[in-house]
């Protein structure tokens, strides 16, 4: 029961942090004080207080499409796990649901910024959808990896205690996966060297310039939702990386919390160590992505 | 059980349009005559089928008959079941639509269409029914030939003539495949019918041969991706609710043969079943990045129908494959989603060709790149298109997913390992467990090139503003086409929200396809998921439906002034600026360019003021416009050269008769 | 693949990888140095041990392939007129995925042949990793245009044979070895000529141009 409550409270409060450490991170390389890491959630109770514009063009999917995208997001994290806890759902199979939990997601964000008919927002829509082709199967290769790995076709135990034997009798593949998914969690959630959460330049975005129109609540409940995705795939990804586990529910529920700030710091690292991508480039790396993770895969078939 | 009501049923659907041909040539009562009894011969029809699904228990119904061979034999088990729901459902609806749609008021067409049709609906009850391979095939040909009539009902329009014959030939090809078949299977077991085939009889190359003729035979009608070449036209050009016939359930007697003929085998090779799985995997993926080039929405729907006919295919070589290495997990899993994908596909791909007719009712167009903005004054039509978009893109909430993630977990079942903990990785020989990878990986990449699709097609069509003048000035479909859309609509949410009493509902089947085991197994909480599925899927429906209505309440206050959208400040925005469907397909077909090799043609700009520009793109068929056409085209033209010999001179024909005789001296 | 040498050999099909998909001739020059070096540390993970003859192999290796050759290499981009990136008759992506089956296809085979243990690493990590760089090192010969992604081609392919002969190493004559680098160092003069004299003649140096000797 605490530990169902103790995954609630950190799935529905950290994932604002983790852009507030990856600013934080960011501002200590360009040698600036930077916002305080809190400063995420403040924003978002701004713009929850904030009126919406709605342009003359959209229709109902112009409001559905964010909520949408954060109710598919919130229910597929009912099946993650978080650090060495276990998901709340799980069985076997469930990340398929996963996947396409984030693909309604998807659906729907695109859909609202087709509806404004802007020109911008379709570009956006359509790098949005293609570049998600590219790293679908790289996420179906690395889990279909770990499902080798550990025997097991639940989020849970893909990402359960067996892990460690991957690190023991597979270590390269694990650092394929590791790297691979951390480059797709990038490509997924936007960030350099993909496309730059920052800039407002509208052609040369992805995520950001598909919201350009929302404003007020629903821009707060985007925001919002793309912050938990990031968490998801950073749970993801450290949970791979580092599989931790104590024994202590408490010290274990700790070290994924330092380690997600970790990960977000990481991204900050990135995101301050490179420039972003040309756009015809993006496809190259997220293939380079598939191609890691499913060379990591094809090493478990030799044994 | 008896096989009463599903053969009156049959028949009602059969008899629909002739009987409405009696009714006078003006006016309303033909078509209301005809949705009448096309709904009173899929009620009972359906009831009768899911009777059968429910209890179980063989009928059989045997009338001697005058034909060469014999008799009329009908037979109805669990298997004939699952496909006969969906023929007796879809094309009722597909009526009730016609009613507004393809009325007789409008269209000089109406009345031979609605014999063609009713035929159409009662020839494939008649082909899931029958057992005799003699009354088989004459079912399998009334049907292949009203299909014909119910393409070509505007025969007027070159494209539509083009589309029907294309599909006449093809099936016939597939028919030829079929008599061969059937040849086979006399040697084999000494009869003509559809019965089990003993394993005495049967040498493993008459196996094979009976396998591929089916494979190629079903495979035309069903359009795995060789074969598939009359699909995109005949579906794009025949009236709306008879593409949902077609698409929704045509193709599905292909899928109900294939089944069919696996179960008649007793034993399976295990590379019918790599075969089947490559050439499942291969349409799927090549069926969907098609879909994503085309600019006719119909096409788009056409192309997408293979996708959806590929996973099938994919289910199917998986569930073979697991008949053949005796797994009854894969089997059980496979042949569920198998068939649940069947009706599923029947359900939203039906939904979705009623949606396109509805639009094209509306607007007189089936271009995308000239509609958008829909959603303001079709509504109702909208909200349908968005259900149906996104249960073909297999999202959660709804049917599509259910039946996809059946597929995966059967694949899944082989293409995980024991873990590096246990013993080795399961035993089985790497390459073995590689290819259910290969497709889960096929699978997944399907799944996202499908979201590609379809929020193309829906946001070209239905979001934004119009794109000419014949959008704006739409109007909503009347209520008897949104009535139709309305029930399929609601039974893809039901589905999605109550997966587990689905499939259940398929057990039966299973046994009977996959054998006893594979049925079993499914009962051993290897569906226990269904529930987590049906239960997260009625959170996400209940959640984003609740937390936008909160949404708009919040933002109610702002609902003064409504500006226009923001355009980076640019002065005149015009709503043909918009990101059309062309340009939304081009970053995704740009990574698919040595596949698809789309075909582009441009006017250079140039100079300071550039006068007029123009851009033209076209992805052709691989197999039709790239292999079959120009073939027949260079045969074409040998052929030609031999006309020369026709001189139309006496002389000249005397001297070859002359010539003949000589060289038959020669050679005598 | 417990062993540090399997893990250097996953690297190096890492590298197989890298090499197909980058498009700057700079880069992959480095790329190929890079492997050339990872592969001198082989010979010493193998067979239980440093010997002389390991280490004569190694150090050959690391002079060779990651050091002389490589220079030469970015001498003739110094000083010829060449576009420094390249334009492959194959696209990136597709030229990707190509290695990736050429990788998975000489595993599969890896599996299928009856092969002995080495001590300090398995046999069929080595086979794997060797038939995935020839062919790695065919793609590039076959479908990159540049007189000098040819040589790099060359050297990707016998980076391949290089990896065989180091699992051989004790069982066959050290001479073949030698001899296999010696080969490799001839084919790199005569291409080293065959450049210059194509860059005399035509003026950019495509293999493209040869076409027109034909007649």
């Amino acid at each position: 029961m605490i530990d169902l409550t103790l995954h609630f409270l950190v799935l529905l409060l950290m994932p604002p942090l983790l852009l507030g450490v990856i600013i934080k991170t960011k501002a200590f390389f360009g040698g600036r004080v930077g916002a305080p890491v809190l400063q995420p959630y403040f924003d978002l109770l701004k713009l929850l207080r904030k009126q919406m514009v709605l342009s003359r063009t959209t229709s109902w999917m112009f409001l559905a499409g964010p909520v949408v995208t954060l109710v598919a997001t919130l229910a597929a994290s009912l099946l993650l796990p978080l650090g060495e806890r276990a998901a709340p759902v799980r069985f076997a199979g469930d990340f398929v649901l996963f996947a396409y939990l984030l693909a309604l997601g998807r659906f729907f964000t695109v859909a609202a910024a087709l509806d404004t008919g802007s020109a911008f927002e379709g570009m956006g829509a359509a790098r949005e959808i293609t570049f998600s082709c590219l790293s679908e199967p790289a996420v179906f290769l690395g889990l279909l990896a770990l499902a080798r790995i550990t025997g097991s076709l639940e989020l849970s135990g893909l990402l359960g205690p067996k892990v460690v034997d991957g690190w023991i009798a597979a270590a390269p593949t694990m650092v394929m996966l590791v790297v691979g998914l951390f480059v797709v969690a990038l490509a997924e959630n936007c960030r350099i060297p993909f496309d730059d959460p920052n800039t407002h330049l509208e052609l040369t975005m992805i995520h950001e310039v598909m919201v350009l129109d929302h404003s007020g609540p629903a821009l707060g409940i985007i925001e919002y939702g793309a912050a938990v995705k990031l968490f998801l795939f950073g749970a993801v990804v450290v949970r791979l990386a580092a599989p931790v586990s104590t024994g202590n529910p408490l010290l274990d529920w700790g070290a994924f919390v330092l380690a997600m700030v970790l990960f977000a710091a990481l991204v900050g690292v990135v995101e301050s160590g490179m420039a972003r991508l040309r756009l015809t480039y993006v496809p190259n790396l997220l293939i380079g992505a598939g191609a890691l993770t499913g060379l990591g895969f094809v090493l478990l078939l030799m044994r | 059980m008896t096989l009463t009501p599903v053969v009156v049923g049959a028949g009602l659907l059969a008899a629909s349009g002739l009987i409405s041909l009696l009714a006078p040539r003006a006016g309303r009562l033909g078509d209301l005559v005809f949705a009448a009894l096309m709904v009173a011969g899929g009620l009972v029809g359906s009831v009768a089928a899911a009777a059968a699904l429910v209890r179980g228990g063989d009928a059989d119904l045997v009338v001697e008959w005058l034909l060469p061979w014999g008799r009329i034999w009908l037979h109805v088990d669990a298997l004939s079941a699952v496909f006969l729901l969906p023929v007796f459902v879809v094309p009722a609806l597909g009526a009730v639509y016609a009613v507004a749609y393809w009325s007789s008021g409008h269209n000089r067409s109406a009345r031979p269409l609605r014999a063609f049709y009713g035929l159409l609906a009662g020839a494939m009850a008649f082909v899931v029914l029958a057992k005799d391979g003699v009354f088989f095939l004459v079912a399998w040909e009334v049907m292949a030939l009203s299909a014909f009539f119910a393409v070509a009902a505007e025969d007027g329009k070159p494209e539509v003539r083009r589309a029907a014959w294309v599909y006449l030939v093809a099936t016939h090809v597939g028919t030829l495949a079929l008599i061969a078949m059937f040849a086979l299977v006399r040697r084999a077991s000494g009869r003509f019918d559809l019965a089990p085939l003993e394993v005495a009889g049967l040498s493993g190359s008459l196996a094979t041969g009976i396998f591929l003729l089916a494979l190629v035979g079903f495979g035309v009608k069903a359009g795995v991706m060789p074969l598939h070449v009359w699909l995109p036209g005949a579906h794009a050009n025949a009236p709306s609710h008879v593409s949902a016939v077609l698409s929704g359930v045509m193709l599905k007697m292909g899928v109900y043969g294939l089944v069919r003929v696996g179960w008649m085998l007793p034993e399976i090779t295990a590379w019918w079943g790599w075969l089947l799985l490559s050439l499942g995997a291969g349409s799927a993926v090549l069926g969907i990045a098609l879909a994503i080039g085309q600019h006719d929405y119909k096409r788009l729907l056409a192309y997408s129908s293979i996708e959806n006919i590929g996973v099938i295919t994919l289910g199917l070589g998986a569930a073979l494959l697991g008949r053949a290495a005796g797994d009854p997990v894969l089997t059980g899993l496979a042949l569920a989603g198998v068939f649940l994908h069947v009706w599923n596909h029947a359900l939203f791909k039906s939904l979705l060709f009623l949606v396109a007719g509805s639009v094209l009712h509306a607007t007189g167009t089936r271009r995308m790149e000239s509609l958008g903005g829909l959603a303001h004054t079709m509504p109702w039509t909208a909200a349908l298109a968005c259900v149906g978009c996104a249960a073909i893109g297999a999202m959660p909430p709804l049917n599509g997913f259910v039946s996809e993630w059946l597929i995966y977990r059967g694949l899944l079942s082989r293409a995980g390992g024991a873990g590096l903990g246990g013993a080795g990785l399961g035993g089985a020989v790497g390459g073995f467990n590689g290819g259910f990878a290969a497709a889960v990986v096929v699978l997944a990449l399907t799944g996202a090139l499908a979201v590609v699709a379809f929020a193309r097609l829906f946001g070209t069509v239905f979001l934004g503003s119009g794109r000419s003048e014949a959008a704006p000035r739409a109007h909503e479909a009347p209520a008897a086409m949104l009535a139709p859309g309305l029930v399929l609509g609601a039974a893809c949410v039901a589905i999605g929200l109550m997966p587990l009493a689905a499939v259940r509902l398929l057990g039966r089947a299973v046994a009977l396809a996959g054998g006893g085991a594979s049925a079993d197994a499914l009962g051993s909480g290897l569906l226990a998921p269904l529930s987590a599925i049906g239960a997260l899927s009625a959170i996400v429906l209940g959640g984003a439906a609740g937390a936008t209505l909160v949404l708009r309440w919040w933002g109610g206050a702002a609902r003064g002034a409504r500006p226009g959208t923001w355009d980076c400040g640019y002065a005149r925005p015009s709503s043909r600026m918009q990101y059309g469907e062309s340009s939304l397909a081009q970053t995704a077909i740009g990574l698919l360019v040595w596949v698809l090799a789309p075909r582009r043609r441009a006017t250079p700009i140039s100079g300071a003021f550039p006068r007029t520009a123009s851009l033209r793109t076209r992805v052709p068929d691989p197999v039709l416009d790239r292999a079959i056409l120009p073939a027949v085209r260079r045969a074409t033209r040998l052929v030609m050269s031999l006309r020369r010999l026709q001189r139309g001179k006496v002389q000249v024909y005397m001297l070859y008769i002359l010539l003949v005789v000589l060289v038959l001296l020669l050679l005598v | 693949m417990q062993s540090t040498a399997d893990a250097v050999l996953v690297i190096v099909l890492a590298v197989n990888l890298l090499v197909l998909s980058s498009s700057r001739l700079r880069t992959i020059i480095y790329t190929v140095a890079a492997q050339g070096v990872i592969l001198s540390l082989l010979p010493g993970l193998l067979h239980g041990g440093l010997g002389v003859r390991e280490l004569v192999v190694s150090v050959g290796a690391l002079v060779l392939k990651g050091v002389a050759i490589p220079r030469m290499l970015l001498r003739a981009l110094a000083d010829l007129p060449i576009r420094r990136e390249i334009e492959p008759i194959v696209g990136f992506r597709a030229s990707l995925l190509l290695g990736l089956i050429a990788t998975v296809g000489s595993i599969y085979v890896s599996t299928r042949l009856p092969l002995l243990e080495v001590e300090g690493g398995s046999g069929q990590m080595f086979v794997a990793a060797s038939f995935s760089t020839v062919l790695t090192g065919f793609l590039l010969l076959t479908t990159r245009m540049k007189a000098i992604t040819q040589v790099l081609g060359y050297l990707v392919l016998e980076n391949g044979i290089y990896i065989f002969g180091v699992l051989l190493l004790r069982a066959t004559p050290f001479l073949v070895e030698v001899g296999v680098l010696l080969d490799l160092f001839v084919a790199i003069f005569v291409m080293g000529i065959i450049i210059n004299h194509i860059s005399r003649e035509f003026t950019s140096i495509s293999t493209e141009h040869l076409s027109a000797l034909k007649d």
